[in-house]
């Protein structure tokens, strides 16, 4: 019995401390002033607090079942895979459509090579455009 | 103990959700709003997966799921279109 209290307070904490992440990320998104700062919040705060959301959800239906399933692993799994390579692709575009940003910013926007923006076929690593 | 949780993590993420409407709507640039959009589904499962607590059944993992892979496509769809000016080259 002792086990079941421990293990409620365990699922309590994780799913608070995943409400608390989620909220942190999106108020960063909301309230930080240039895009490059605001891509902090989701790609971090919101990602860790739904992996905290869902793994209290894989205990609770663990401990009610007797079971362990998968689903919630995949979807954890899933969204830790995506969030850094979505997180790229919106820096990128930040850079190459050059918004406006904070001097403290450090780094300025490289330009990006033609090839990188389509103006331009990548060249083959070995025959090059021939 | 887990009522408790449940009710203040779902508020939370129902602000957090707010938050990220207020972003939409206000957002200076399309990759502003397109950083909404993303938080945005990613919220969305996070409130699939407290209601599937709530309602004590699995049933909806399956839509959690599809939301996390649409989602994901749907992001890298835009930021090609947004970034070569084209999806399918």
């Amino acid at each position: 019995m002792m086990l079941y209290v421990l293990l409620e307070g365990l699922i309590a904490f994780l799913l608070i401390a995943g409400g608390v992440f989620a909220f942190i990320g999106s108020l960063g998104m909301a309230h930080l002033r240039d895009f490059y700062m605001r891509l902090h919040g989701p790609t971090k705060a919101t990602t860790l607090g739904i992996g905290c959301m869902l793994l209290a959800s894989m205990l609770y239906f663990w401990v009610t079942e007797g079971k362990p399933d998968i689903q919630e692993l995949l979807i954890t799994l899933f969204l830790f895979i995506t969030a850094p390579v979505s997180a790229h692709l919106l820096a990128k575009t930040g850079l190459h459509l050059q918004l406006r940003h904070e001097d403290k910013t450090r780094g300025n926007p490289p330009e990006l090579r033609d090839e990188e923006i389509g103006e331009k076929p990548v060249p083959h690593p070995d025959r090059g455009h021939g | 103990m887990l009522g408790i949780a449940l009710w203040t993590s779902m508020a939370l993420v129902v602000a957090a959700l707010l938050l990220n409407v207020y972003r939409l709507a206000v957002g200076p640039d399309m990759p502003d709003r397109l950083l909404a959009l993303d938080t945005m589904y990613v919220n969305s499962i996070a409130l699939i997966v407290l209601m599937g607590l709530w309602l004590n059944t699995k049933t909806y993992f399956e839509s959690a799921l599809l939301i996390a892979m649409l989602g994901f496509i749907s992001t890298v769809a835009v930021c090609k279109y947004l970034l070569r000016g084209d999806i399918i080259e």
